[in-house]
């Protein structure tokens, strides 16, 4: 079954015609436009799918690229274990999601700061490149320094070097205990502790402020989560609000990132976490110790990516209804040169995701 | 035909750089470098010889010992306009072979760059230079109760620039990951001596993970001449457990058991029974030298964090056959519990004139199984080998004694470790989990992966060395080489290298 689905993307990938690689759609908004400037046709990873090997005690699983996240997190859950990169799902139906995407795009959610980002949990992977060879790199197993590191450099590679067919990921046990506490404090402040806070060992699996309130979220054992809780003080949230709350956060969907704000920007900065609240803007959202905030705007993309640089920051034009050619920050020349020889290399044809990640891919 | 191959590097053969001109390059060294800032008399290169591998060795054409970032762009490229290859070096503690020099190539050591440039108490960031010790990073910034978390056992004396080409890892890692989840950023300069910079001083970057995949790449792509590191938190308490076996079996299971019950111990290590005995008279740690095998069983954290999965760790070690149990009861005897483990090294020189180091990784369920194919392989070549296994992750580092003037021992040791390795990858493991490929294990790459993977690798050396200069006939073989290697393998019912004529 699984094979003649790997035949037909091979069969797809041999026509030579560009090819946009697609799961569940749920990110068809990310990035540069699908298609680029060119017309392509789909080449749908859902009909691979499944669960390849899952052994709880090696902390692997091994998963088809078209398997819903959803899916595979039951799968884990109901061995108390999670996908601790917390990946978005975005899209209508949280249900759509698939794993193949999430690592193609690369995005983490809430925990990225304390537990790090998706490409730090891929083990290995195999996946067809350009010329529909397939291929494996890496492996199942925590430490592996054989060969270049090729399935970390697939991670956030927005479908623009090959398909990805399975993928191995690290997964953790649920953390004993969680709890999230509340505390009311200026941007300034709150970035202030968060910074003073990453100092020290604290229990703190992921924090957010947004509109003069400071969510901080405790994962561990229980004494370590009812003590850390004590010496932060602020105050307690109910477990089901904070569930919901840390999960809107996760997908995309608090009410911060739908607000309507007459068609401007949705913008990601990825900043040093001490950077000082910069971002003149009416409302930011602070995540991952202030390593992450987000903002809308509707100023020009060069000026906004401009300003980013100046501090030595990245930013993303996210969710926008502008013209998707530059969302992400240019790469500096020698840099594009380094991913324009690399994409020759994994697709010789230039076939996969034009546009998508860079508009000279 | 044979002189083009000098000019792309392809996947097909090795190049050889005979042809290169010798004198040209050393006047151009002599002009771009200050006086004893670069060696070319034989005695001064013998020092460079080889890494801490040094069953292999090779004297170079010279050794550049730049002072700065731009010394090491004028040495990159005087070496890329006389088609020199260069191999870079940290502090040669390197094992297998990775800093072994190139007969008719430069060695570029990064010794003399030992600057902390930045620490940045606040973003708990530091900017370093390449051939800083790991461990005097940690030694910098202990006073604001911070350190750099991976801590390979070499820690006193390998560079930060070698960590970062290995993506080395220590006996921590298992809770706080390896050289790659350590590093924000690094600074580099490329073959054709061009400067590029990977990752940034925040957690995401556009494009392509240049980051990730220039971590563990062995010298290959280019020299890494600034790095940002990630500093942690001191934890404020440790406690560990040191666990007996009868069983080596019961040892593995009860790994696995820890594991399963939830817990990610700040360090999970095995030792066997010929590790303990070669250890405990030196250290006198206190290890039970009855033991088929003994665990070291760490917590970290908060006290009452460590205080809670103590007690958990301690059940399930119980509820798993540990014939003995002993925790720490203090900083000190931690550190004792510690001594024995980090002595296993020396104690093997200690024991045997000669051991040679594996490093294979398998999943964690085979340690057991693992540990008795050695016992039987002991026999079949004649040779003793003792165990010391980051067993949290399935890292093996069996330790095969052997003396180098027995006619023939180094052989068998080499076969013997040859077996190792192609057992672990049909184990599902791999043959390198952080010393890296090198020289020593290049021919064991064409067991682990088939042709178009190799070519794959080939290529993306070929993105960022087109020439081939850096480090050539080091990690990554060339598929004649595999061809006629002879030992290779079939996976995905690929035949390995149809397409290369046999020699
Ligand atoms: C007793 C002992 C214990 C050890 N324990 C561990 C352990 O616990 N965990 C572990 O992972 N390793 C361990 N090692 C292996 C070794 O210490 C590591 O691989 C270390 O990272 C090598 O650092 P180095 O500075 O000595 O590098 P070198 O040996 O000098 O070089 C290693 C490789 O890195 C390349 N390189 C060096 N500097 C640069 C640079 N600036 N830019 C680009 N490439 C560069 C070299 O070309 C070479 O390929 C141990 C070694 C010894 C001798």
């Amino acid at each position: 079954m699984s094979s003649t689905t790997i035949d037909e993307f091979r069969r797809q990938i041999m026509l030579r015609t560009p090819l946009r690689i697609r799961g569940g759609g749920s990110k068809d908004f990310y990035g540069g436009a699908p298609g680029g400037r060119l017309e392509s046709n789909l080449l749908d990873t859902r009909a691979h799918s499944g669960i390849v090997s899952y052994d709880p005690s090696e902390l692997v699983v091994t998963v088809k690229a078209g398997t819903t996240l959803q899916e595979l997190e039951l799968v884990l859950a109901a061995r108390r274990q999670f996908l601790p990169f917390e990946p978005p799902r975005f899209g209508d139906d949280l249900a759509d999601a698939t794993i193949g995407g999430a690592v193609a795009a690369g995005l983490s959610g809430p925990r990225r700061a304390s537990a790090g980002a998706l490409r730090d949990f891929v083990l290995g992977l195999r996946m067809m490149d350009g010329a529909g060879r397939e291929l494996k790199f890496g492996g199942e197993v925590m430490k592996n320094v054989a060969g270049y590191d090729v399935s970390r450099l697939m991670a956030g590679s927005m479908g623009c070097l090959g398909v990805i067919l399975d993928v191995s990921l690290k997964v953790l046990p649920v953390p004993m205990h969680e709890a999230t506490i509340r505390l009311e404090v200026d941007q300034q402040r709150a970035l202030e502790m968060l910074n003073r806070w990453g100092g020290e060992p604290l229990p703190i699996s992921a924090s957010c402020w947004v509109d003069g309130v400071m969510s901080i979220r405790l994962s561990g054992a229980e004494p370590a989560v009812r003590a850390a809780k004590l010496s932060l003080g602020g105050s307690p949230v109910d477990e089901t609000d904070a569930q919901l709350f840390w999960t809107s956060l996760r997908d995309g969907k608090h009410t911060f990132f739908c607000a309507n704000t007459a068609g401007a920007t949705l913008w990601r900065l990825s900043t040093p976490s001490v950077t000082p609240p910069v971002i003149s803007t009416d409302r930011t959202l602070v995540e991952w110790g202030g390593a992450q905030r987000w903002f809308h705007s509707d100023a020009e993309f060069d000026e906004v990516h401009a300003l980013a640089k100046s501090i030595s920051a990245t930013a993303t034009a996210f969710r926008t209804t502008a013209g998707r050619e530059n969302v992400f920050a240019p790469l500096a020349p020698g840099v594009l040169k380094l991913h324009q020889a690399l994409k020759h290399v994994f697709d010789p044809h230039g076939i996969f995701g034009h546009g998508r990640l860079n508009p000279e891919l | 035909m044979q002189r083009s191959l000098n000019l792309v590097h392809t996947a097909n053969s090795d190049q050889d750089f005979a042809n290169a001109d010798r004198a040209t390059l050393l006047a151009k060294l002599d002009a771009v470098l200050p006086e004893g800032a670069w060696l070319h008399v034989k005695e001064d290169l013998l020092p460079y010889e080889c890494d801490g591998l040094s069953a292999y060795r090779r004297v170079p054409l010279a050794v550049a010992l730049p002072e700065n970032e731009a010394q090491v762009v004028a040495v990159m490229r005087a070496c890329y306009e006389a088609g020199v290859p260069v191999v870079a070096r940290g502090a040669g503690t390197g094992l297998s072979g990775g800093a072994m020099p190139h007969e008719h190539g430069v060695v570029l050591s990064l010794a003399k760059l030992k600057r902390i440039l930045r620490v940045d108490r606040n973003a708990r960031t530091a900017v370093v230079q390449p051939g800083v010790r790991n461990l005097a990073i940690s030694e910098a910034v202990t006073q604001y109760g911070l350190y750099y978390a991976p801590d390979p056992s070499s820690q006193i004396a390998c560079s930060i620039g070698g960590n970062v080409a290995e993506n080395s890892g220590g006996v921590h890692c298992l809770k706080y990951g390896l050289t790659l989840h350590n590093v924000l950023r690094v600074r580099v300069v490329l073959a054709n001596s061009e400067i590029v910079e990977f990752g940034s001083d925040a957690l995401d970057t556009a494009g392509l993970d240049l980051l990730a995949l220039f971590i563990g790449s062995e010298g290959m792509l280019g020299v890494a001449t600034e790095i940002t590191v990630k500093l942690t938190p001191k934890p404020q308490a440790a406690q560990c457990i040191l666990a007996s076996f009868d069983d080596v079996r019961r040892a593995g299971d009860a790994v696995a058991a820890v594991i399963a019950a939830g817990i990610i111990p700040a360090g999970l290590e095995m030792m066997d029974q010929p590790a303990v005995r070669a250890v405990e008279p030196f250290v006198k740690a206190g290890y039970d030298i009855n033991a088929a095998a003994i665990l070291l069983c760490e917590s970290d954290g908060t006290k009452e964090e460590v205080a809670d999965e103590i007690a958990r760790m301690k059940a399930v070690l119980e509820g798993n056959g540990a014939t003995e149990l002993r925790v720490s009861q203090s900083e000190a005897e931690r550190m004792l519990f510690w001594a024995g483990r980090k002595a296993a090294f020396p104690a093997a020189g200690r024991v045997s004139p000669d051991y040679y180091c594996m490093d294979g990784t398998i999943p964690k369920r085979r340690l057991a199984d693992m540990l008795i194919a050695i016992t039987g392989m002991e026999k079949k070549y004649g040779l003793r080998c003792m165990n010391v296994f980051h067993a949290g992750d399935g890292n093996l580092h069996p330790l095969i004694l052997y003396d180098a003037n027995v006619p023939g021992e180094l052989a068998r040791t080499e076969a013997f470790g040859a077996d190792i390795l192609k057992l672990s990858v049909d184990f599902g493991g791999t043959i390198t989990g952080e010393h890296g490929v090198g020289f020593e294990k290049i021919d064991a790459m064409c067991g682990q992966f088939v042709s178009d993977e190799l070519t794959m690798f080939h290529g993306v050396k070929a993105a960022f060395d087109p020439r081939g200069l850096l480090n050539p006939g080091k990690a990554v073989p060339s598929l004649h080489r595999c061809a006629e290697f002879g030992r290779m393998h079939v996976h995905g019912g690929q035949t390995a290298f149809p397409e290369i004529e046999r020699l």
